[in-house]
């Protein structure tokens, strides 16, 4: 039977923002099968997110949703969960709201490992404003602030969140479809800070600059271009040359920060009444 | 009677936010404010609050704005340069009507300027600050004490009015010790935002028809809504290009401006038959005093206008007075900022003299004396 989204999308504000041939919307119905799958109820789930395509996501989906400012979606969403731990907390961004502007929010979330989701739609671009290359855009690129190629070196997301400290990081494509939703349960479910990249194709603003003929070829080039980690890692180095690994690539092992501060607040709070105080 | 205390104007602030109910802080070091939060971090674990050390001023707006639409009543604390990383996501709170309490101890600038001498040049900053037309309240408190009942009151008036609410004050009274009453719980009024009585699927949060406040639901409370930055609908969604920005926009500044007799307070002596009166707020509002009384012992006819909210302005209570003085002078830990306000507001029917310094020390009693015996 097919899935029913109806439940989970606030149909009124449709249609959506995103460009014919932006993958986001892909990834949009993953992230619902995959919550759906898990049985959170549509109260206790918080979506956060900040500025860019990516962060227009929020609006469509029926939780408690909150817009914030460019990069700062990771604040935010702290401060709802150290208000209440007891709630699931995701954080949906994009390439230069992640790892740019909001990098100091990104890697200072990995290192408390504080149970957030942080899900990265990586799409290699800044796509709303038109075009400008981002911490991910590949060398060589076109970009409307790179017209001669971009100089400027990238940064890999995952290898980005296990530096900082996240204990569970993982990448999936808007091609691989099913492992996406798999991927997503898997970085929902953990505890802990867990990042997500997913690889999109945004054909207006970079595709169509950087001979991808059409929105297909992008999804083509992920196909052709995305190795299970399994297989990525026993293949000799040279025929990983151009390709990357999706999959869970890493899971780690270290206290949570919610779960840490409060046991101290458990512990100072019984020492006090112990003392009659 | 309530306990007293020995307290530092940090140590006062932070104990006024336990007093309103605050249970959650997130802040970044930063001198000549830190204490707020090293005050804070030992209480609030005890009571079950947060206390939190974020990577940089920023994310603490942002965290404080995540706990208070979770419900939590939540403070950040900075100074000068800090206060002005600040500034993006307090527009967030302002244009999504979020209550929060932001303290500014302020200290000289611009950039690193002098962090550990006092200054009051962030006055027009807290009312500029963020880009944008917005409302602001801020209040100037002189006294420990004051600084106490005014951090409650801060609080009070973000959750009645539903936006940030800033307290500046000068590094002097921030440091400085005095002996202060911390009154039993009951005592000073304590306020909590109103919260809906609809269905959640009746449930607007921007919904002007409830009044210029609109009813706000905590998130994970069942009011599932969403929240965003861009100008946006009665029900919180995004609108563009439409008369509802015009109008909304008015109602954030009218709920503030709408309500400046509830909002405005000051400290007056001897306004009555003063001719030249000084107009002074924080610690400039202390030495403003001495000199009032070493003038009236003088013979000089005197007063002290003395406000514990600069914004909104006082304009009318300003206006007033210069139809019926001489002079109005007005000292400042600045080169001259609030003094272009009561300009403003005295529309040249009196003389409006400033008495300006930056250099780390404060504008003493007899500085004013001088200045009140030259216009008089």
């Amino acid at each position: 039977m097919a899935f029913n989204y109806d439940p989970y999308i606030r149909s009124g504000k449709l249609p959506h923002i995103w460009c014919p041939g932006c993958t986001f919307g892909i990834v949009f119905k993953s992230l619902l099968r995959a919550v759906d799958s898990m049985q959170i109820p549509k109260d206790d789930i918080a979506l956060v997110s900040g500025i860019g395509c990516a962060s227009r996501l929020p609006g469509y989906v029926d939780w408690n949703t909150l817009h914030t400012a460019h990069g700062r979606a990771i604040p935010f969403a702290t401060g709802l969960k150290m208000a209440r731990p007891d709630k699931k907390v995701l954080v949906v961004s994009g390439d230069g709201d992640a790892t740019a502007i909001g990098g100091n929010h990104f890697i200072h979330a990995c290192r408390r490992n504080i149970d957030i989701t942080v899900i990265v739609l990586n799409n290699f671009i800044y796509g709303m404003t038109g075009g400008q290359h981002s911490p991910t855009t590949p060398v060589g690129h076109m970009a409307t602030t790179m017209p001669f190629g971009n100089v400027d070196p990238t940064f890999n997301i995952p290898a980005l969140a296990k530096g900082a400290g996240a204990t569970w990081v993982g990448r999936g494509t808007a091609y691989h479809v099913p492992a996406l939703d798999k991927l997503i349960v898997g970085a929902v479910e953990h505890k802990g800070l867990s990042v997500l990249e997913i690889i999109n194709g945004c054909p207006t603003t970079h595709g169509r600059r950087n001979k991808f003929r059409t929105p297909t070829d992008m999804l083509l080039w992920m196909k052709e271009t995305a190795l299970p980690v399994s297989a990525f890692e026993k293949f000799p180095a040279e025929k990983t040359v151009g390709k990357f690994p999706i999959g869970v690539l890493y899971k780690g092992e270290a206290k949570e920060y919610s779960e840490t501060y409060f046991a101290m607040v458990e512990h100072l709070q019984k020492k006090q009444e112990g003392r009659g105080d | 009677m309530g306990t007293l205390k020995l307290l530092q104007g940090n140590e006062a602030c932070a104990e006024g936010a336990l007093y309103a109910g605050c249970t959650f802080f997130a802040g970044y070091p930063i001198t000549p404010s830190t204490e707020v939060a090293e005050y804070l971090a030992r209480r609030l674990p005890l009571i079950g609050g947060v206390i939190l050390q974020m990577e940089d001023e920023i994310a603490s707006v942002g965290a404080i704005i995540g706990a208070s639409l979770a419900g939590k009543k939540a403070m950040t604390a900075t100074s000068g340069p800090g206060f002005s990383l600040k500034q993006e996501n307090i527009g967030f709170g302002m244009i999504c009507e979020v209550p929060i309490v932001v303290i500014d101890v302020m200290r000289g600038g611009p950039s690193t300027g002098v962090p550990t001498g006092p200054s009051q040049s962030d006055i027009m900053q807290c009312k500029w600050g963020t880009h944008g037309d917005h409302p602001v309240i801020c209040l100037t408190p002189a006294y420990v004490q004051e600084i106490f009942s005014e951090t409650v009151r801060a609080f009070n008036l973000a959750e009645r009015y539903r936006t940030p609410v800033f307290v500046a004050y000068d590094e002097i009274v921030g440091h400085m010790r005095e002996r202060i009453e911390i009154p039993d719980k009951g005592v000073l009024p304590v306020e909590n935002r109103r919260r809906p009585t609809c269905s959640p699927s009746e449930y607007m949060p921007f919904d002007d028809t409830q009044g210029d406040v609109p009813p706000i639901a905590d998130f994970f409370s069942g009011y599932r809504q969403h929240i965003t930055g861009l100008n946006h609908a009665a029900d919180g969604f995004p609108v563009n290009a439409s008369p509802r920005i015009h109008t909304d926009e008015l109602r954030l500044l009218r709920k503030v401006e709408g309500n400046r007799k509830d909002i405005i307070r000051y400290e007056t002596v001897m306004l009555e038959d003063a001719e030249i009166v000084v107009f002074g707020y924080g610690v400039s509002g202390r030495s403003g005093k001495s000199a009032v009384e070493l003038a009236r012992a003088e013979g000089i006819k005197a007063g002290l206008f003395r406000p514990l909210t600069i914004w909104p302005f006082p304009a009318e209570e300003v206006a007033e007075l210069a139809s019926r003085v001489k002079a109005i002078i007005v000292p400042e830990l600045s080169l001259g900022q609030i003094v272009l306000e009561v300009e403003r507001c005295a529309k040249g029917r009196c003389e409006v003299e400033g008495i300006f310094r930056v250099d780390g020390d404060p504008i003493t009693p007899d500085q004013i004396l001088e200045k009140i015996k030259e216009v008089g």
